[in-house]
């Protein structure tokens, strides 16, 4: 009974004092800054903004363009070639491109097409003539094209694992079997068949795909347009202004940004209504549709362009570690050099042993805690209700803006800003989530009857969990872990907060360069925060291998 | 009676203030063992180097721990004490030294949130230029020892001679040579300090009443005063990089943009900029740094101590290295940054101007009396109304 109440205790009160923090300053409620009367002033302050109304509209069109983008690429891939030899290789090859943290993929991005990036480099002068970069609106487009094409890109691995996961719990196959014997064709089949049950399986992690895309920050920091930009970024500048009252119309943005999440939830519904009462009528009007084969290469060609998208991303941040000087036009570097690594190899450890303890800290604590609640239902206590899934949902579901600030004040009135404890707590907010949804299923799916077998044979209980359900569960377990120690690691917005600035992570000082400086040193640090995920996840596949290098049934 | 004296005793303590309580031997005593939370701008890898050297000299020679945190703003880490101020946390605070200058002083010092007064404490202010250089007034605000001198500062034009040989050196020249070259010249994006810096540039020069601009803004004057800065950059814009649609986000941002070729003139508030960048193969050995006919904007750049700094001493013992003669020689070094010195050299004994002459002259480094006079920063309340003013015109979308 116990962990489902620290649990929702963890979640629930930190998540609701943050929000009231943030909303009393948005009503001009501020002790330290002489704010003590409630008054609506910030609210007529943040509504005369210039430029509100453009940087909303660009959230909200990049915000729900990238997701239904996300959304079709990731269903109708999944629709062309689930069962495919190809569906099984990419399913192993993507949680590696999940781990790369949004703050190094934005970055590798922008190295990649921007007018003097990589892509217009390997084309010039040959294929386009231009011997300086061109002035083109490439990344940084006033409609956020490029924050959305990039926002894609990332989150399309996520969905597909998603409905991967979904798929295997849904007896997908034996469905599509009986839709290809009636005549359907296969995506045709799928969409009608499959994707009604594998959708309200994947719904949460749509909305938080949906939710994070309408409140990113490091991609919007360095792909997004700045005249102005989208509200996240343009709330974190009030925050960060030196005219201390601009605070006041920052909390009250805040709350707005928290009300576009809403209302794009909302959105989101209602159309989900429209496409479920439209849906219904086209799924049993029976038209059988075609072989697909312009959807298998539409999904197929799209999704093998995201991958390699994200792979050149992080491979032209390896490039410019070792550059010398690359001037534009070269299609590589010059010259080569090991200076910058070794000259910054010294002062990254410190933020990489911080970003790995943190991290392993988190996912230590997360994964007690999500054992406690799956155990707890597994031995006949309430299954984690739908309401409760929400709950874990939340700090996916709100954006950090809304609710950081008040956190913040909490800590340092606490006195526990900058410590340890705070730093692990703030990211197990956002690591626990991906945790449960990692391991859930498998944690379900494993057969009673093997610890039932183990208790006969007179093994004690928690002999039985640890030697047999522990043991078995073993990949999983691991694989969570590795997702739950990427999801750490790429956390920004939190770590600011929560750290008062004094804890420096790779994420932190990634971002920090990424503004100016050195794109040689840019690309080091960018670099180094998306190889510790990716060792992580290495470790998740070489762990298993070699502790059951005698157990043939388990590999 | 006894009150009498008693509000008598308060007023001494708070005339003689808390610093000047204690000496030095007192201060520098208490220092050693602290752990000085040094919050300063992380963008610049030169800087982050020194700052690295400057942790190591004050571990050896003062047992000091030194930690860099390295801001995107130094606002965040004003926010931050703010926050701290909210929270009732008067002692104890997350940041003990913050770099620091302009609107952000100007804000901290009418919130209360500085220490001090507490330069008159530290043995090297008395080597400190407080006659010819601004280290006394920060921004036309007073300093009134809450914050040490560290750097000069002046704003430069950069360019690559191989591709640029004769740039504009006017403000009206700049708009006439971007007429015949559009795309090719941007500046970072208000509020950054670097951007702002040019539009007060733009504004002197183009202004009927520089006078106006020493005193605080007021309403009436603003108009009048800025009347022919906004028809300059309504004609000026259009013609930028990216038609001045999109900003760079800051001084390096744009040196990156014409290293890569996108631009042909940059912008940067170290004489030294052109040096420190060559060596750091930054930008091509042909780039040099350039100011305008009638000079550019000059200011100090300081470091202060939040109210609630954990480690009062021992910041109080880094700011004090910071004016050695040492540190500062080191500094102008381009070598190892490349930023101006707030000493007056003429009062160093001959060791000390030794290692000032031992800093060697870098090819790419401007000759002291080639920059032209450096002008006064405007009162920061200017920069706050240009600032909103600039946002409502042209980052409104």
């Amino acid at each position: 009974m116990l962990f489902p109440i620290i649990t929702a205790v963890l979640f629930l009160a930190p998540i609701a004092v943050g929000l009231l923090g943030t909303l009393l300053p948005s009503f001009g409620i501020l002790p330290a800054l002489g704010g003590v009367e409630p008054s609506i002033q910030p609210w007529r302050d943040l509504f005369a903004t210039p430029g509100l109304w453009t940087a909303l509209r660009l959230t909200v069109t990049t915000g729900l363009a990238a997701t239904l983008l996300s959304f079709l690429l990731a269903v109708g891939f999944c629709a062309a070639w689930q069962g495919s030899r190809w569906f099984a290789r990419l399913q192993r090859l993507l949680p590696p491109l999940l781990a790369v943290p949004h703050a190094a993929f934005a970055i590798g991005f922008a190295f990649l097409v921007a007018p003097s990036g990589w892509v217009v480099r390997l084309l010039s002068p040959w294929a386009t003539g231009w011997t300086r970069p061109p002035d083109l609106p490439l990344i940084q487009d006033p409609w956020g094209i490029a924050l959305t094409l990039a926002l894609v890109v990332k989150e399309v691995p996520f969905l597909v694992l998603m409905i991967g996961a979904a798929l295997a719990q849904t007896r997908a196959d034996r469905l599509l079997a009986g839709a290809r014997a009636l005549g359907y064709g296969p995506v045709t089949g799928w969409v009608k068949v499959v994707l009604p049950l594998v959708y309200r399986q994947v719904r949460l992690p749509v909305l938080a795909v949906l939710a994070y895309s309408l409140s990113a920050v490091e991609p919007a920091l360095v792909l997004g347009p700045s005249t102005p930009p989208p509200l996240t970024p343009l709330v974190l500048r009030w925050f960060a202004d030196p005219d201390l009252s601009m605070r006041f119309r920052a909390a009250a943005g805040a709350v707005l940004q928290l009300g576009v999440v809403v209302g794009g939830i909302g959105v989101w519904w209602l159309a989900e209504r429209i496409v479920a009462v439209k849906g219904r009528r086209w799924a049993v009007a029976g038209a059988r549709g075609g072989r697909g084969a312009g959807a298998r290469l539409a999904g197929g060609g799209a999704m093998a362009l995201a991958v390699l998208v994200s792979v050149a991303a992080v491979a032209v941040l390896a490039v410019w570690a070792f550059a010398r000087n690359w001037r534009f036009n070269e299609a590589f570097p010059g010259a080569w050099s090991l200076d910058t690594v070794g000259r910054t190899l010294p002062q990254l450890t410190e933020p990489a042993w911080t970003t790995l303890v943190i991290a392993v800290a988190a996912v230590l604590i997360g994964l007690v805690l999500v054992v406690g609640c799956l155990e707890h239902e597994r031995r006949g206590g309430a299954a984690l209700g739908r309401r409760a899934l929400w709950l874990i949902y939340a700090p996916l579901l709100v954006p950090g803006v809304g609710f950081l600030f008040g956190i913040q004040v909490v800590l340092v009135a606490s006195g526990l800003d900058g410590s340890w404890a705070a730093l692990v707590w703030v990211h197990l907010l956002y690591v626990l989530p991906y945790l449960y949804l990692t391991l859930a299923d498998p944690w379900r799916a494993l057969d009673e009857r093997y610890e039932r077998t183990a208790r006969s044979l007179g093994a004690s209980a928690s002999r039985a969990f640890w030697r047999v359900r522990a043991a078995m569960l073993l990949r999983p377990i691991l694989t969570a872990c590795a997702v739950g120690f990427a999801v750490s690691v790429g956390q920004y917005l939190p770590t600011l907060f929560a750290s008062g600035g004094r804890m420096a992570t790779l994420t932190t000082e990634a971002v920090a360069l990424a503004s100016g400086a050195d794109r040689r040193v840019t690309a080091v640090y960018a670099f180094a925060q998306a190889a510790l995920p990716l060792l992580a996840f290495a470790a998740a596949l070489a762990v298993p291998a070699w502790a059951y290098r005698n157990r043939k049934g388990m590999r | 009676m006894r009150l009498v004296s008693r509000l008598l005793i308060a007023l001494v303590l708070l005339a003689a203030g808390p610093a000047a309580a204690q000496s030095w031997a007192e201060i520098s005593g208490k220092a050693r063992g602290q752990t000085v939370y040094f919050n300063a701008w992380g963008g610049s890898t030169k800087a982050n180097d020194y700052i690295a050297w400057v942790g190591e000299q004050v571990k050896a020679r003062h047992g000091i721990e030194l930690r860099h945190v390295k801001v995107t703003d130094i606002a965040e880490t004003v926010a931050r004490v703010l926050a701290e101020k909210t929270a009732g946390r008067m002692e104890g605070g997350s940041a003990d030294l913050l770099w620091i200058n302009g609107e952000n002083f100007a804000a901290m010092k009418a919130n209360g949130l500085l220490h001090g007064p507490f330069t008159q404490a530290l043995p090297n202010m008395a080597l400190v230029d407080t006659a010819g250089k601004p280290t006394t007034v920060d921004f036309t605000v007073p300093v009134d020892g809450y914050e040490a001198p560290w750097s000069m500062a002046q704003l430069v034009f950069v360019r690559d001679t191989a591709v640029l040989p004769d740039p504009p050196t006017s403000i009206p020249a700049l708009l006439d040579w971007a007429k015949a070259n559009p795309g090719r010249f941007t500046y970072p994006q208000p509020p950054n300090f670097l951007g702002t810096t040019f539009l007060k540039q733009a504004l002197i020069a183009l202004t009927d009443d520089p006078a106006a601009l020493t005193k605080p803004v007021e309403s009436a004057a603003f108009e009048r005063v800025t009347a022919r800065l906004w028809p300059y950059l309504d004609a000026l814009h259009p013609l930028l990089w990216r038609q001045g649609r999109v900003f760079p986000a800051n001084g390096p941002d744009q040196r990156r943009l014409l290293n890569d070729g996108e631009i042909d003139i940059s912008l940067a508030f170290s004489a030294l900029e052109a040096a420190s960048a060559i060596e750091s193969g930054l930008l091509p050995a042909t780039a040099r740094v350039y100011t305008l006919n009638n000079g550019t904007i000059g200011n100090a750049n300081f470091v202060a101590i939040p109210f609630n700094a954990r480690a009062k001493e021992a910041a109080m013992v880094v700011a004090d290295f910071l004016l050695s003669p040492e540190a500062q020689a080191r500094k102008l070094d381009p070598r190892h940054w490349g930023t101006g010195t707030v000493l007056d050299l003429d009062k160093l004994s001959a060791d000390q101007r030794a290692l000032f002459d031992a800093v060697p002259k870098h090819p790419a480094a401007p000759a002291l009396d080639s920059l032209g006079p450096a002008l006064p920063e405007p009162h920061p309340s200017w920069m706050e109304r240009i600032e909103k003013e600039w946002a409502r015109r042209y980052a409104a979308g």
